[in-house]
Order: C-alpha cells, then structure tokens, then sequence
C-alpha cells in the first residue's frame, strides 16, 4: 500500500511470534516470567531475573511514554514522509520495558520526551510492526 | 587498586597506511602497507612477530567495513604466529588491542601485530552514507532479506544507522543535562581545526560555528558535521612484551591500564543509561586499575564516530562530571590543543576520517613519541587516553611514556 513506507521486516520464530504478531489480535504482546511477573524484552528462553523457563506470552495496555527520539531525515530508502520520528518508548506496565519504535499520526516536529503514547499497528505481510501514536487520554 | 596490565604490556611501533575518501587501492595492500610499516616503525622484522590480531576480522557485511581478516594478513606476511584473533564480539574496536596486550602479558607471544583496516569510502561509492541491512537501491519489502538477532528489533523501524540509535542517546542528554547544538558543535570545530595541521586529514579547511548550525540536518540532533566520513585506510600497531620491548628501537609506551567493562546490557536501545552508554563501563574500569587519575591525562584522543560520544566519553572518563560534557567543551578553549585538555589532535573520525577507532589510538602514540608535527601538542606528553566504541561498544587504553 502507498501509505506505508518500506520496511526491511523481521524473520519470524516460535521465540518471537508472538511479538510480530500479536497485532493481528491488537495486542502488543511480551514473554513474561509467571511467578516473577515480570515482562521481558528482546525474547530469550530463560528469565533474566530467576532462569526460570514458565515463560509465555502476555498482552500490556500498549500504553507508553517517549523515553527519546531522532527525527530521521537521511534518506537511507528514499520515501516521501522524511523526516519521520525514531523513538525509544517505556512500556506503562514495567520500569525499563522498552522498545524502539516510531512515533506515527503526528507530525514530526511534535514530538517530544514525555510524551504519552500508544500502540498501533503496521501490517507488512505476516507482521504487525507496532508503532506508537500520541495518547490524548491523561496518563 | 587491582593489579591491571601495569608494565606488562606496551605499544612499540604504530602505522597508517595511505588514508582518503575513495582511494579505489585493494584493501589487503592498504592493511599490508601500514602492517609493515609498523613492525618497521617499532624496529622489528617479521620473524619477531609471533601473534596478530584485529577486529572485527574477515566480515563481508557492512560492504568495505573490514579490508582484511587475519588469515588474509597471515598468509600474505608468511608470519609464524603463536596465537592470533580475530572477531566482532570485543570490548568495541580496541577489543583487539587489549586482547594483545593480555597475551603479551601473560607470556603467550612476545609481539603481537594488531591492525584495522577500512574501504568503507571506496566501498559506499558516490551514493552517500550507506544504511545498515539494506539489500541495494532496488530493495522491497518482497526482495529484503529479513532480519534477525539486533538488527531484528532495530531495523524494522526505520532506524538504518547508528546515527539514529546515538542521536537518541545525545537526545536524552540534551533533555536530561541541557546540552545543546553549539555545545555539541564544539567538537567538530575542534576536530576541524586540528585537522588543518594534519596533511593525512580529509576535511582540513576551516568551519564556522555557522557553517555548523546551517548544515543540513542527518537524524536530530545530529547535522552533517556531526557525523565521521567514511574513507579508505589501515591502521597497525606492535604490542611487546616488558622483556621483548627491550629489542625495540622506541621508547615503550606502556599500556598503563585498558577499560573493557560492559556491566549493563549489551545493546543499542536496552542499555539502562541512554546518555551514558557502555562507555560509562569502560571508562569507570580505566581508573579501577592505576594510581593515576584524569587529571594527569596530556592527551585524549576519544572516539568521535559521531560528536556525542566524544562528548560522552569525557564525561565516562571522568574529565568532566556526569552530565557536564556540554559544559567541559563549551568554547572550545578547554579542548584546544593548547588547552588543559587537548583532544584528538588529528582531527578525529569527523574531520581526519572514519578508521574505526585506530586512528586515536595512532594519534594517541605518535602524540607521545612526539612525532606530531605542527599539530604535536606542547609540553611533552606523557599520558594519553586511546577511547573507541559507542553505543554498547566500547574500550580504551591508558598509555603513558617513561
């Protein structure tokens, strides 16, 4: 579709599926560690905190907050919609639970650390590339 | 303090080959040119040469990031060699050197050759910067080759560069500490400025705070000029031995302390400081292991692949406080090489070109033999900081002269 840029896309795995994926459903979904509780990012096979291995996939709000950001204009693939938002954004349900991202439905210049965000989803293929819009409601 | 590397291991002769923006040369003669160069430099031949080392060896990805790997150097030198390395998993691209410097200190090899070499500025052609992952100009979503370990949670989102990934570093900084633009510019300038007295420099013409602010931007807060210009070039250094540095025909410069600590999470956008990355490791573990202490560093000569990290590594060696950097370079005069602190003297990766981290641990030793020239830095240096690597990258070298 002409209204989404390109995108070199993920190889898909039993480790990550549920990341690329969980889009499909509108859910930003994270491996979490059952008796920690706690969410892990990038996915990996044991809990960093107690190596346990009772992990499984489980969906947050996709509520968030821009940690920091860039404003791309160096056309590394050539597309109409330069500069576009590169962020780092902190998932609401964990301290430290981020992920690079985009900041989209906003123009550029907008942006800003802070910033409460929310998830959205890019379809490319069998992914859903989770982007971050701003959030209206207070945070 | 632990017991460190203190006179255990030392750099006794260091080289360059040709360096500039697209020399169209075969990247194995320009690494040969300045691996001879070196063993002649530190007064050996190669039959004294038993290890060799370099980073990130034979890789084909990035096009022109690496110019040799060690069989290539190995086969073409017919060295004899006790023990070699190579690789990309290191303490950032001086990795290689401090891995030599073990190995010399432990008794494994007496001179260890260790080079880098670079062809990025022939390689990327006239078609500017290239960014990471991408398969060519004619690239889709059907033809791209998809993407996995790192570059899985990075490239999908549009970030090709590790120009994105520092500007979101100095980002922070500039929202946490209040750094700004023309703080950050002062690194360029300086670069710039002693680029001029560098004939081997490739940008040596002068730069204006102006010619800084107005130019156009690459990935906020990042312009132009804060990003280093990918050249053609090897680098290569001898690591002795205290007892093999005797046959040696320079004053040894001993490898006082190295810093290759990465105590947060190996990663780009994971690692629990933005402002300060990895180096904040590094640079704490430099001063773990010496009684000497920033304020008796000449020389530093730290990595500037973009301006920020300069600025980071200040501030990760302990010149300036955590937060301060923007501060500690503010006008530049601090940083001059006249200054209390001079800084990469030849120009740095900005101005005197990309070679990868090399090129300040080259400057930090032709420095303190005093072989500088016009840029030599008054007062007879005896202590240097070599620093390379951003990001989740990064090592350094304290060396100092008898």
């Amino acid at each position: 579709m002409a209204d989404k840029p390109f995108r070199l896309l993920p190889r898909l795995s039993d480790r990550n599926r549920h990341f690329w994926q969980g889009g499909e459903h509108g859910e930003l979904r994270f491996l979490r560690c059952e008796p920690c509780r706690s969410f892990i990012h990038p996915p990996q096979p044991v809990c960093p905190d107690c190596l346990g291995k009772q992990l499984a996939p489980a969906a947050v709000s996709g509520r968030a907050t821009v940690l920091t950001f860039t404003l791309n204009h160096q056309p590394w693939v050539p597309s109409p919609d330069h500069p576009y938002c590169i962020a780092i954004v902190e998932i609401e349900e964990q301290r430290g639970l981020r992920l690079m991202t985009n900041i989209v439905h906003c123009p550029a210049e907008r942006v800003s650390i802070g910033m409460p965000v929310q998830v959205v989803f890019e379809k490319h293929e069998d992914v859903w590339i989770p982007l971050f819009e701003p959030r209206e409601d207070p945070a | 303090m632990t017991e460190g590397l203190a006179r255990r291991a030392c750099i006794t002769g260091a080289a360059q080959s040709q360096v500039g923006r697209r020399l169209g040369r075969d990247p194995l003669e320009l690494t040969l040119d300045a691996c001879i160069a070196a063993i002649e430099d530190a007064g050996l031949s190669r039959q004294d040469i038993d290890g060799l080392a370099t980073y990130p060896g034979n890789v084909g990805t990035p096009r022109g990031f690496s110019g040799a790997g060690i069989s290539e150097v190995h086969d073409a030198l017919r060295l004899e060699l006790d023990w070699f390395d190579g690789g990309p998993e290191q303490p950032g691209q001086l990795g290689a050197v401090i891995n030599a410097c073990m190995a010399v200190a432990t008794g494994v090899v007496k001179h260890v050759l260790v080079f880098r070499s670079v062809w990025e500025g022939t390689a990327q052609g006239k078609g500017g910067r290239q960014g990471l992952g991408l398969p060519g100009e004619e690239g889709g979503s059907g033809r791209a080759p998809r993407m996995s370990g790192m570059m899985e949670f990075t490239l999908p989102f549009r970030s090709y560069s590790a120009a994105n990934w520092i500007a979101m570093s100095a980002q922070r900084h500039f929202y946490e500490y209040g750094t700004t633009r023309e703080q950050l510019a002062q690194i360029a300038l300086n670069a710039r400025s002693n680029a001029a007295l560098n004939p081997k420099a490739i940008y040596r013409e002068p730069m204006s705070l102006d010619d800084y602010l107005s130019a156009r931007m690459i990935s906020t807060p990042f312009c132009l000029y804060d990003c280093d210009v990918p050249v053609d070039g090897a680098t290569a250094v001898v690591v002795s031995s205290t007892e093999a540095a005797r046959d040696c025909r320079k004053p040894a410069l001993w490898v006082e302390s190295v810093g290759s600590a990465l105590r947060g999470r190996p990663s780009w956008d994971q690692f629990d400081d933005l402002t300060t990355m990895a180096l904040r490791d590094a640079g704490a573990m430099l001063w773990e292991r010496t009684d000497l202490k920033p304020a008796d560093v000449d020389v530093a000569e730290l990595y500037d692949g973009f301006s920020f990290i300069a600025l980071a590594w200040l501030e990760a060696l302990g010149f300036c406080g955590k937060g301060e950097g923007g501060a500690f370079v503010e006008g530049g005069a601090r940083i001059a090489r006249n200054g209390e602190l001079p800084l990469n003297t030849h120009g740095g990766q900005l101005s005197a070109g990309r070679l990868h981290g090399y090129g300040f641990l080259h400057e930090a030793c032709v420095q303190l033999w005093g072989e500088g020239g016009e840029r030599q830095v008054p007062g007879d240096p005896r202590v240097a900081v070599a620093a390379a690597g951003g990001g989740p990258l990064g090592g350094c070298l304290l060396l100092r002269r008898d």
